[in-house]
């Protein structure tokens, strides 16, 4: 069995993670979900359409989510150092999983508001709602269940990429799994790491998906 | 034809000159062409057509849900093209509309879903409640107020669309299709409680369908939309007695005419007006002219308790026998066209 520091370290490193991935989540909402609701109302048959907009953003989002996390991770170093003053730790790993993670939340963003029933807006449309009252008072309410749904899976692929920023630096249980079973062959810290790990994204998957489903009423 | 409609008397609805164009990939199509429309405040105003024929188009440019490509929208003094954005979802508020899918918040209660207008037109919560509780009283569903739509059936949706379409106190109910979901029974029962609105509060209907029977049962005038263009528009009564276009007499005798198929010979048509009943008439007619008849066709309706239609009915060879029937007809002052049908 392991031994009780690597058991310590293995605790802190869950807890450093837990930090890594609600913070970027939370940040990357900041900014992901005005960009996905831009998206979504710029769009061709969105309320107010803007298809230089749509076009300018969906490219820069694209190009974004095309560059592999790893690669993009050290490509934004300058600016991480420039946020954080270091590259190393998981404070410093919090920047590259919001630029990583924005885009792709913006995405998700978009296809759930996407999915909201045209009638519908277009009843709010005719009692006079101005497209800020439909964005706030009817897309978003109404993709709630589906916008719960795509909160889980971006947690879990934030969780996914905090464990990749390990290998170059990044902290939580993506080093100590880089630095004990990697480097030194601890083939049974490895496999601690990964349980926890498929632990902890069936725990998000599950509670998102229960909740969604919990406040969704359109099931009776 | 009956065409242009003599202005309404005191209209809240003015379309002139509307024609819409929608620009596809596969190019340009006009889905409505040189429109002009009159409604009369107070009225309820069918637009039927078949499927395609431009009906929602023009109920949508109605409240600039789609805008014009020509023409122009008055509704209450107002020129709609003329209007600002936000004065345009002002005059919005006075256009209440309702769908054939009934479009619902699906995450709000009944409440909640009479509670948005109110929300955006800056009544304070209390008052909103309070109104969507009358409201929901006034549609007949006052213990459903915390129900989802997915609780509820068809009809009671409508009912709940309805009363949200009712919550700004509106001049003008819009209905594009609003029965076209539902059985037979609720879409009497959802009819009566448009005319109950039309009636207790004076708010002027339009009821856009493809079946004639809705227009029937409660519509006063009756504008007919064959592709993009109005075919004919007038009073109900009037158009089903005497329907002048093909498209009038495809709706109101769906069954068809089967005036093609037949040899050639004479014939006459009777139309009721509304003032008989048709029964003892024919009975009568066998009996006074002492000649057998045929009835070709027929096709009769009861509107509020009166006959309506027209009956299709082969004369006798014999020439004082014809004679007879016309002087009867003449007689009991039922108005009638001698035909003659070709094959
Ligand atoms: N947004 C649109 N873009 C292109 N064509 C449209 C659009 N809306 C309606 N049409 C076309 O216009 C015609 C009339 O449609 P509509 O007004 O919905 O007919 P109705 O309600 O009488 O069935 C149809 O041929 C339809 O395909
Ligand atoms: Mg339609």
């Amino acid at each position: 069995m392991l031994e009780p520091e690597i058991w310590g370290l293995i605790g802190r490193s869950i807890l450093e993670t837990f930090y890594m991935v609600l913070v970027s989540t939370f940040a990357s909402y900041v900014i992901g979900l005005p960009l996905g609701v831009l998206l979504a109302i710029t769009d061709k048959d969105g309320i107010t359409p803007c298809a230089p907009l749509y076009t300018v953003l969906g490219f820069i989002i694209n190009v974004l989510r095309s560059v592999p996390f790893l690669i993009l991770m050290m490509t934004i170093q300058p600016l991480t150092r420039a946020i954080v003053g270091t590259v190393l730790g998981s404070t410093a790993t919090i920047v590259p999983l919001v630029v990583g993670a924005s885009p792709f939340i913006a995405r998700m963003v978009e296809s759930s508001l996407k999915e909201v029933d045209h009638g519908v807006i277009e009843a709010a449309t005719s009692i006079g709602c101005s497209p800020f009252q439909i964005v706030w008072k009817v897309l978003l309410p109404e993709a709630r269940p589906s916008l719960t749904v795509g909160a889980a899976i971006s947690i879990t692929t934030i969780l996914g990429y905090s464990a990749m920023a390990g290998f170059v630096g990044g902290g939580g249980l993506g080093a100590v799994a880089t630095n004990y079973g990697y480097y030194r062959y601890q083939s049974d810290v490895m496999l601690v790491i990964v349980i926890i790990l498929v632990i902890i994204v069936q725990i998000f998957q599950e509670v998102g998906m229960r909740v969604s489903r919990r406040f969704d009423k359109r099931i009776r | 034809m009956r065409f242009p409609m003599q202005q309404a008397a005191n209209p809240i609805i003015e379309i002139s000159g509307l024609r819409k164009v929608f620009h596809t990939k596969q190019g340009d199509f006009t889905a409505l062409d040189g429109i002009d429309l009159s409604i009369g405040a107070g009225d309820i105003f069918g637009i039927i057509g078949l499927s395609g024929a431009g009906k929602s188009t023009l109920v949508r440019c109605i409240n600039y849900l789609e805008s014009p490509t020509e023409g122009t929208i008055r509704f209450d003094g107002r020129v709609l093209g003329t209007l600002k954005p936000a004065e345009l979802r002002e005059a919005r508020r006075s256009m209440g509309m309702i769908f054939q899918q009934f479009n619902l918040l699906m995450q709000r209660t009944a409440l909640g879903n009479i509670c948005l207008p109110l929300e955006i037109a800056g009544v304070p919560r209390k008052k909103a409640v309070e109104r969507a509780q009358e409201l929901l009283e006034l549609v007949g569903l006052p213990d459903r107020a915390d129900a989802y739509p997915a609780q509820l059936s068809g009809g009671q949706k409508q009912r709940v669309a309805i009363a949200r379409a009712l919550a700004t106190n509106p001049k003008v109910l819009l209905c594009d299709e609003a029965t076209s979901a539902l059985d037979p029974t609720t879409t009497r029962s959802i009819l009566a409680l448009l005319k109950e609105i039309n009636q207790k509060l004076g708010i002027t209907i339009v009821v856009i369908t493809h079946e004639m029977s809705v227009i029937e049962e409660i519509c006063r005038h009756v504008a007919i939309i064959d592709q993009s263009r109005i075919a004919e528009v007038g009073e109900v009564e009037e158009i089903f007695v005497n329907p002048q276009s093909d498209i009038a007499r495809r709706l109101i005798f769906p069954g068809g005419m089967p005036v093609e198929r037949l040899g050639s010979e004479r014939c006459v048509r009777i139309v009721f007006d509304g003032n008989s009943s048709f029964e003892p008439v024919v009975a009568n007619l066998v009996l006074e002219c002492g000649t057998a008849v045929n009835i070709l066709f027929a096709d009769t309706k009861d509107i509020d308790g009166r006959a309506f239609g027209q009956m299709l009915i082969q004369l006798p060879d014999d020439e004082i026998a014809q004679k007879r029937v016309f002087n009867y007809l003449s007689r009991v002052g039922i108005s009638y066209k001698e035909e003659s049908i070709h094959a």
